[in-house]
């Protein structure tokens, strides 16, 4: 059995000796390197170029401005195409513009011989701007006579509203209390460690191949086709091993630039390699969000009513940006399905970097919210805040209102238990008493969450497999699934193992995705890809082995309903007798002169289900008042993301989303200045994710439940471990200091003002407690 | 390119001596990775600040971004494609697979050569967590949260396992 071990990751060899190629150890031989001329303002109008100085430093090739570019607009955000028009993605790029909306924009673009002389003539190239004050407040935003960002648009790029439940009105009226409160988050960055980069080439005269660095190469070929006008089948997308992605490479950002200019320069290869500072200011980041929640309880303990309103930027370009609330909003008829819940949500454009996916969608934003927000509740009734979501969160049975589908696997209450007995919760309860005074305090936290396991139903989930024996009777699989660091590669294995009952080791997975080769999937976001693969695989698997026995039963002229494969070799399943190894049946397969071919199977499936998952994190801090500081002594995450199919590599996902979820609550934002749309930390020492040294150990541990629309029984994993986290801290600091900190990240910064407001120090390094 | 831009180097890159012309401009990274080849190792940044380019230099780590080629003249230099041998992993790569301590892989082949460093310079001595993670702080890794990392640089400084062979992570059918 294959599934449920952990097994070693395939590709784990490979990376530990440095042997795995990833997109920038391809080159190409006299390959060009491109780039961008970005604005040095967050708003304003091109109104002149200069190109010459730059074009006389020596090896610079060629120089393009908006001028050059096709002028219609395509969008960028990784969505499958949408066939109805309500779920279309915002078309509002070009590959250069003249208009500027936020500081960093691609006006121009230099081609050079080498990285020193484009970088050196995109300085020289010369703009002069119309500038306009930017509008980064979503109030200025909002306000009437605010200058729309993109012509023609508004400054609200969507507008969601959900209800679900009863009436929200009528239900607040009846609740014994309501408890409101306003909550912000921070925008923050993947910094998946490496860099957005592509080049592309062309190896025939109408024949683009582009090798990018993507978590979506399929979507990548159609949107490159769009932006150029080309046919799709005239773009080969190549992606190599990928080093992190996160949802940043979700997005369609150098794919078009680089295919552009491999085709306005003779089919030369043309390489963008990007900084880490452009990185970090000119690809995409996560949705600041403002959130306004009213929660009904009555004295028992039972929630009844939640209105939440919320404003999500986009930032200068949509993106994802119209679909983020949305996805956020809606994971929350998973979690507290019983409450008469209303969500409305606005996204906005503003003058500052573009806001795109980034890990659980949203997700992170509104259930940050909700749990600060039911923590609220619960200490207003002085009910248990555990005690309280287990009266109230989902259990297996229960109706998710939103998509009026029963909610089939959910271990959520028993992952508030285990996570409550881990933590130690009733006797520490206890012991913290003590520590609610004085300058070093402790407190214990807990929040929940909700997620899905893919996009289905608003948009099409599809993946693709294809398994062909060799002739060593091993077998090699296809699939469009993307690996991106996150292991699917390795999961897909483990299941073609399963059920061809062949050693993991004999089952070997194509690395590289080329959208010339590879079975048709959208690629890896949404935490789908080993729920919706799992169908396509399991579907090609058995319909490989049935094409093994029945060959098994003409080479042996037995009726295959009495063999069978066990580890890979074909048994007669009466007498359990090994008849002949795979190796035997393949030769034979191949070569016999009248019967059997390659023996192959290929499945592209549908998956129109989307199960829900859950989870839940308890910490345990120390707050220091006097130096502002929260130290978390112990975390875990406890999740049922139904069966686990591998244990380790599952809690590296847990771990690494605890880990992010950790910097986003305590140290992770973008500084942006309020009046330019600077960005001061757009590197990695000034923005603060978590070293070595910054991380408690971290915990983890699953609840494991059968989720019956899956292949495997299993559910998403990737995205949800980040969700949790930073309300699960933001409570446990209300229990130790009784203050209410509703912005993210609680840094020192945002400590000293609230405690200095709350009278906990005087603003003059003394304290007063 | 000129003359003054280039220099005659020599150094031994994994115990094989090379000597060779390098633009003086050029980060002992892209040295190693433009002129010879050696991409295993990874750039984050360039700037010094993520520890993806570590390699050592005379038994030093070092991030290679920020390191001028020219410095390595007659250094001793290893970078992660000399630590698997005879088809055989170092005993740090080992802990790495073992322990799930690789998603990505970006930052591994650094982490490889920090763990390497530590390993070597801490040998027969007793380290702390606290050692383990300072000796690790300059290496980020955005996928791992370091738990299974940690995990692995503790195992890479166990001592040797009397049986040879013995598998801790079965992946056979059973
Ligand atoms: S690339 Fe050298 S430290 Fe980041
Ligand atoms: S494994 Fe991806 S950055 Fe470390």
């Amino acid at each position: 059995m294959a599934v449920g071990k952990s097994v070693k990751r395939i590709d784990a060899v490979a990376k530990v000796t440095g042997r795995a190629r990833y997109t920038e150890d391809f080159f190409e031989p006299d390959m060009l390197t491109a780039k961008y001329v970005r604005s040095t303002i967050a708003h304003g109008r091109v109104t002149a170029v200069n190109t010459d100085k730059a074009r006389q430093i020596e090896g610079v090739e060629a120089v393009f401005t908006y001028e050059d570019v096709p002028q219609t607009t395509f969008a960028t955000a990784g969505h499958p195409m949408a066939l109805s028009e309500v779920h279309k993605d915002v078309e509002d790029r070009l590959l250069l513009t003249r208009d500027v909306r936020f500081m960093g924009d691609e006006i121009a673009i230099v081609v050079a011989r080498n990285e020193l002389a484009a970088s050196e003539a995109a300085g020289l190239v010369e703009v002069e701007y119309e500038t306009y004050d930017p509008l980064i407040d979503p109030e200025d935003i909002l306000a009437q006579d605010a200058r729309p960002i993109h012509e023609g648009r508004s400054n609200i790029v969507g507008e969601h509203n959900y209800t679900f439940g009863g009436d929200v009105d009528q239900a607040f009226d009846q609740a014994d209390h309501v408890v409101e409160g306003r909550f912000a988050t921070a925008m923050v960055q993947h910094c998946q460690l490496e860099n957005h980069i592509a080049h592309a080439y062309m190896d025939d005269l109408d024949k683009i191949v582009i090798v990018s660095s993507t978590q979506i190469p399929h979507i990548a070929r159609r949107i490159v086709g769009e932006a150029l006008g080309m046919p799709l089948s005239r773009i080969r997308v190549i992606k190599p091993f990928l080093g992190g992605g996160f949802g940043n490479k979700q997005d369609v950002v150098l794919e078009p630039m680089v295919a552009f200019l491999t085709l306005k320069l003779n089919g030369r290869a043309v390489q963008i390699n990007m900084t880490r500072e452009e990185c970090m200011l000119c690809t995409r980041n996560r949705h600041p969000f403002y959130i306004d929640v009213k929660t009904g309880v009555m004295n028992d303990g039972t929630l009844v009513a939640r209105d939440m309103d919320a404003i999500s930027i986009t930032g200068a370009y949509a993106s994802h940006g119209h679909a983020i609330a949305a996805a956020g909003g809606s994971k929350q008829s998973s979690l507290y399905p019983k409450a008469a819940t209303r969500f409305h949500a606005r996204t906005l454009y503003a003058n500052i970097p573009v806001a795109g996916a980034m890990r659980a969608y949203g997700t992170p934003q509104v259930i940050y919210a909700l749990e600060c927000a039911t923590e609220d509740a619960a200490r207003k009734i002085g009910m248990d805040p555990v005690e309280f979501r287990l009266k109230n969160v989902a259990r297996q049975g229960d109706i998710n209102l939103l998509s009026n589908k029963e909610i089939l696997s959910c271990g959520l209450v028993e992952c508030l238990e285990r996570g409550r007995d881990f933590i130690d919760w009733n006797r520490k309860k206890k012991d913290y008493e003590q520590f609610k005074t004085g300058p070093i305090r402790k407190g214990l936290g807990v929040a929940c969450l909700s997620y899905a396991s893919g996009t289905y139903p608003v948009c099409v989930e599809i993946a693709g497999s294809r398994i062909a024996l060799n002739q060593d009777g091993t077998v090699h699989v296809l699939v469009g699934a993307t690996e991106i660091g996150q292991g699917s590669d390795t999961v897909v294995a483990q299941m073609v193992a399963q059920t061809l009952s062949f050693p993991y080791e004999d089952v070997l997975v194509v690395q590289a995705q080329d959208t010339d080769v590879t079975p048709f999937d959208t690629g890896a976001y949404a935490s789908r890809q080993a729920y919706v693969v799992s169908n396509a695989v399991f579907k090609a698997a058995n319909q490989l082995r049935d094409r093994i026995l029945a060959h098994a039963g003409i080479m042996t002229d037995e009726d295959p309903k009495h063999l069978d494969i066990v580890n890979a070799r074909i048994v007669d399943n009466r007498t359990s007798e090994a008849v002949m190894d795979m190796k035997t049946l393949a030769i034979d397969s191949f070569y016999h002169k009248e019967r059997g071919g390659q023996l192959t199977a290929e499945i592209s499936y549908k998956t129109t289900t989307n199960a829900p998952v859950f989870g839940c994190t308890f910490v345990d801090v120390t707050v220091d008042i006097p130096l502002c500081k929260i130290t978390v002594n112990q975390i875990i995450n406890v999740h049922d993301s139904g069966v686990i199919i591998n244990p380790v590599q599952a809690a590296g996902q847990v771990h690494g989303g605890a880990f992010m979820g950790l910097g986003a609550a305590l140290s992770e934002e973008f500084l942006i200045d309020p009046e330019s749309g600077y960005v001061y930390n757009n590197n990695l020492l000034d923005y603060k994710f978590p070293t070595f040294t910054d991380v408690p150990p971290l915990n983890h541990d699953f609840v494991e439940t059968f989720e019956p629309t899956s292949g495997y029984g299993n559910k998403a994993l990737g995205e949800p471990p980040v969700v949790s986290p930073p309300p699960a801290i933001r409570n446990a600091v209300l229990d130790a200091t009784g203050i209410c900190i509703n912005t993210l990240p609680m840094s020192p910064h945002t400590l000293f003002s609230a405690f200095k407001s709350h009278g906990f120090l005087d603003g003059k390094g003394g304290q007063h407690v | 390119m000129t003359d003054q831009v280039l220099k005659q180097i020599t150094f031994t890159i994994n115990g094989v001596k090379r000597s060779l012309a390098i633009d003086i401009r050029k980060s002992l990274a892209e040295v190693l990775r433009q002129d010879l080849g050696l991409t295993g190792l990874k750039q984050g940044c360039g700037v010094g600040e993520c520890g993806a380019c570590s390699i050592m230099v005379d038994d030093v780590l070092v991030d290679s971004c920020i390191f001028l080629a020219v410095w390595a003249d007659n250094a001793a230099i290893r970078t992660v494609e000399g630590e698997a041998r005879d088809g055989k992993l170092s005993k740090v790569q080992q802990a790495y697979v073992d322990e799930g301590a690789v998603q990505c892989g970006y930052c591994t082949p650094g982490f490889i050569m920090a763990t390497t460093a530590f390993v070597e310079q801490c040998e027969g001595k007793t380290v702390s967590d606290d050692e383990i993670r300072k000796a690790h702080a300059g290496n980020l890794c955005r996928c791992t949260g370091y738990q299974h990392i940690f995990n692995a640089v503790e195992k890479s400084m166990t001592p040797d396992d009397p049986m040879p062979g013995q598998d801790d992570h079965p992946n056979q059918e059973s």
